[in-house]
């Protein structure tokens, strides 16, 4: 066995505590780029060892039926699972914290620089290419609809609403939701 | 308009109520988020998808434009009440539901709820997608750039990180702006 004294102990020696949960989240959060999922999943699964992929499959599955950030979700039912509420609260300030300065930091600098022509040409390249990232995740979870014609409808509707008439979310979605889930069980039976 | 404080407050309100509409993910109350600053008189559709962008160019989870429309709109108490917003009646019912989970999961009602709700999540980031195109479209240059990177994404496993920065290069490179 290769174990030799500079050897950090095992990742696996129980249920890890608020402080654990704190630094381990600041290290996904802090690398996270391009969404927060995959690093989170690699630093819980892979790095600590906390959860195995099986039982990190299964609470994804909860943080994506549940409303709200998925990333987020997740990191609360990650640290409310081995510490409760304080190891949840532990395990977002960790994921929060330096993404949050960062942010505060670039609208800091957008606010005082921005209107400079070349930050603001850099600034229209880069918000087109954002607006092309999100554009890309709509055609990756629309594509797998193609062949429901309920499901298209539905998904029309919800957009027709939303970005055609320019209607509040909350009345659309308690129009829609209910409808939505009528159909379901019509076409489930 | 209402004062500073009056802003925080209508933040942390608007923002609490997208966490519990945030179906399937932040992708699908965008188009909100976008109403919310228009409508309030914040700033405008442009300024909001730079602010989108800006929260996209920064390591963690996606809501963090939650986080730089706060700041934008009233500074540090902004940015914590709309995060707070953002994840705050979200992450209580996650918390409250965990534990529960095991023993619904396999329901039948869950899948068919989970399913059920797909298409609405598929069309309400469509409209978000679209809202942030039309004003991020300024021309044929920032058009070329959003649909050469939605390709890049959708052929390619380029970063994303590499195409915004590309993105941003080309807009300086032919002036976008």
């Amino acid at each position: 066995m290769d174990v030799t004294p500079s050897r950090p102990a095992p990742p696996d020696t129980g249920p890890p505590g608020s402080r654990a949960l704190f630094f381990a989240f600041l290290a996904a959060g802090v690398t996270a780029f391009g969404g927060a999922l995959p690093m989170v999943r690699r630093v819980i699964v892979e790095r600590q060892r906390w959860l195995t992929a099986a039982e990190f499959t299964e609470l994804l599955a909860l943080c994506q039926f549940l409303p709200g950030p998925n990333a987020v979700n997740l990191t609360v039912a990650v640290g409310a699972r081995f510490r409760g509420a304080p190891g949840a609260l532990a395990a977002l300030a960790g994921l929060l914290a330096a993404p949050m300065a960062i942010v505060m930091g670039l609208g800091s600098a957008y606010a005082r620089y921005g209107t400079l022509p070349t930050v603001q040409n850099a600034f229209a390249g880069l918000a087109a290419a954002a607006s092309g990232l999100i554009l890309a995740t709509a055609c990756k979870i629309a594509w797998p609809l193609r062949s429901r014609p309920l499901d298209v409808a539905i998904a029309s509707a919800a957009f027709a609403a939303v970005a055609l008439a320019h209607l509040p979310l909350l009345p659309t979605m308690l129009a829609l939701v209910p409808m939505a889930l009528i159909l379901q069980r019509r076409g489930a039976a | 308009m209402s004062g500073p404080g009056g802003e925080v407050g209508l933040l942390a309100l608007g923002y609490a109520q997208m966490s519990l509409l945030a179906v399937g993910g932040v992708g699908a109350v965008l188009p909100e988020m976008q109403r919310l600053v228009v409508q309030h008189g914040w700033m405008g559709r442009s300024e909001f998808a730079a602010l989108f962008a800006l929260a996209q160019m920064a390591p963690g989870p996606n809501m963090l434009v939650a986080t730089a429309v706060g700041w934008r709109v009233a500074g540090l108490p902004g940015a914590v009440a709309a995060t707070l917003g953002m994840i705050g009646p979200s992450s209580l019912l996650t918390g409250l539901t965990a534990g529960a989970w095991h023993r619904f999961r396999e329901r039948p009602w869950r899948r068919r709820i989970q399913a059920g709700l797909v298409p609405v999540t598929v069309g309400l980031v469509m409209a978000g997608a679209g809202l942030l195109v039309e004003s991020t479209a300024k021309g044929l240059l920032t058009f070329g750039i959003t649909v050469a990177v939605a390709a890049a994404v959708l052929a390619t496993r380029v970063h994303p990180l590499a195409l915004l920065a590309a993105g941003a290069g080309a807009g300086m490179l032919f002036g976008a702006g």
